[in-house]
């Protein structure tokens, strides 16, 4: 696999899981309309992450769904930090927040991609990112002088560098697992040559 | 904090208006509810704007509206209303005294 396929490897699984894991508070968030808009920004993830499975599915002799689903957990490339089960709203946010900064710095990056579709995904990414990056500074700017927030930016910070550097990206967590055997349980039970 | 108790903290209403097409007039949408005028404007592009639906909004807090219901039309003066009398429903008993048909369309 060379060095352009897994860096989109790696967006893209950063992508699924977390928008999974966003998608998790649809229905329980403190606020309806933080049901709404955690959803979207869900949706919005899994999306990217899709487009990102295309491009890479392409180059690797695959599809998208096959990349998104049939692999086992230690084959996805993705950062430890998007895999944890956060089911507190601080650290959700801290998270958010700190994925924002991080997926903004790498989507420069891509933009500036010598390979025309790269960049114009990146570009069209990016449009949708502006909202969750305004979405993520709300909260911050809110939440920026209490404690439990401070703290869960300062716990979680270290684990965000993996999101910017492949080197750090070295193992996962336990939750990943719990995680792939949820989101591939209708993948897997599918007889063999089943055609959607 | 789990579904059964959501937070309510003192947040507002905020009514959001939409402008399908540039020229177009201005009207109203739905609501949001917001801690304040920068969460209102977040959920409001979030919820009425950002897949190209809208091309302006007004976001006001509700406080804001000052709402009038008390209408009544006691006397019948509807013929002062700007879209007109309407003539449709007299002409048709006035015909019927008289005892003639309605001309046929021409």
């Amino acid at each position: 696999m060379n060095e352009q396929v897994r860096q989109l490897l790696e967006i893209a699984d950063d992508e699924l899981i977390l928008g999974w894991r966003d998608s998790e508070w649809t229905g329980i968030a403190p606020l309806l309309e933080e049901d709404v808009a955690f959803s979207s920004i869900a949706q919005n993830e899994i999306g990217h992450a899709r487009a990102l499975y295309e491009l890479a599915a392409r180059e690797l002799g695959t599809t998208a769904d096959e990349l998104a689903f049939d692999r086992s957990p230690e084959e996805y490339l993705c950062a430890p930090i998007v895999e944890l089960r956060l089911m507190d709203w601080e650290r959700t946010i801290a998270r958010h927040y700190l994925y924002e900064e991080a997926d903004a710095v790498r989507l420069e990056r891509l933009k500036q991609s010598d390979d025309p579709e790269i960049a114009g995904l990146a570009a069209k990414i990016d449009r949708e990112e502006a909202y969750h990056r305004i979405h993520a500074q709300m909260w911050f700017d809110r939440l920026q002088a209490e404690p439990r927030f401070t703290a869960a930016l300062e716990d979680l910070r270290p684990q965000a560098a993996a999101l910017l550097d492949s080197s750090q990206r070295n193992g996962h967590t336990p939750e990943l697992t719990t995680l792939w055997e949820e989101m591939t349980v209708v993948r897997r039970s599918q007889p063999a040559g089943t055609k959607w | 904090m789990g579904a059964a108790g959501r937070a309510t903290p003192s947040s507002l209403i905020y009514e959001v208006f939409r402008q399908e097409r540039k020229g177009q007039p201005f009207q109203h949408a739905g609501s949001v509810e917001a801690a304040d005028d920068h969460f209102a404007d977040v959920y409001a592009r979030e919820q009425y704007g950002r897949r190209g639906e809208s091309s302006g909004l007004w976001i006001v807090p509700r406080s804001a509206v000052t709402e009038i219901h008390d209408f009544v039309d006691e006397l019948n003066r509807n013929y002062h209303r700007v879209d007109g009398y309407p003539l449709k429903e007299k002409l048709k008993e006035a015909r019927e005294r008289a005892g003639t048909a309605a001309p046929r369309d021409r």
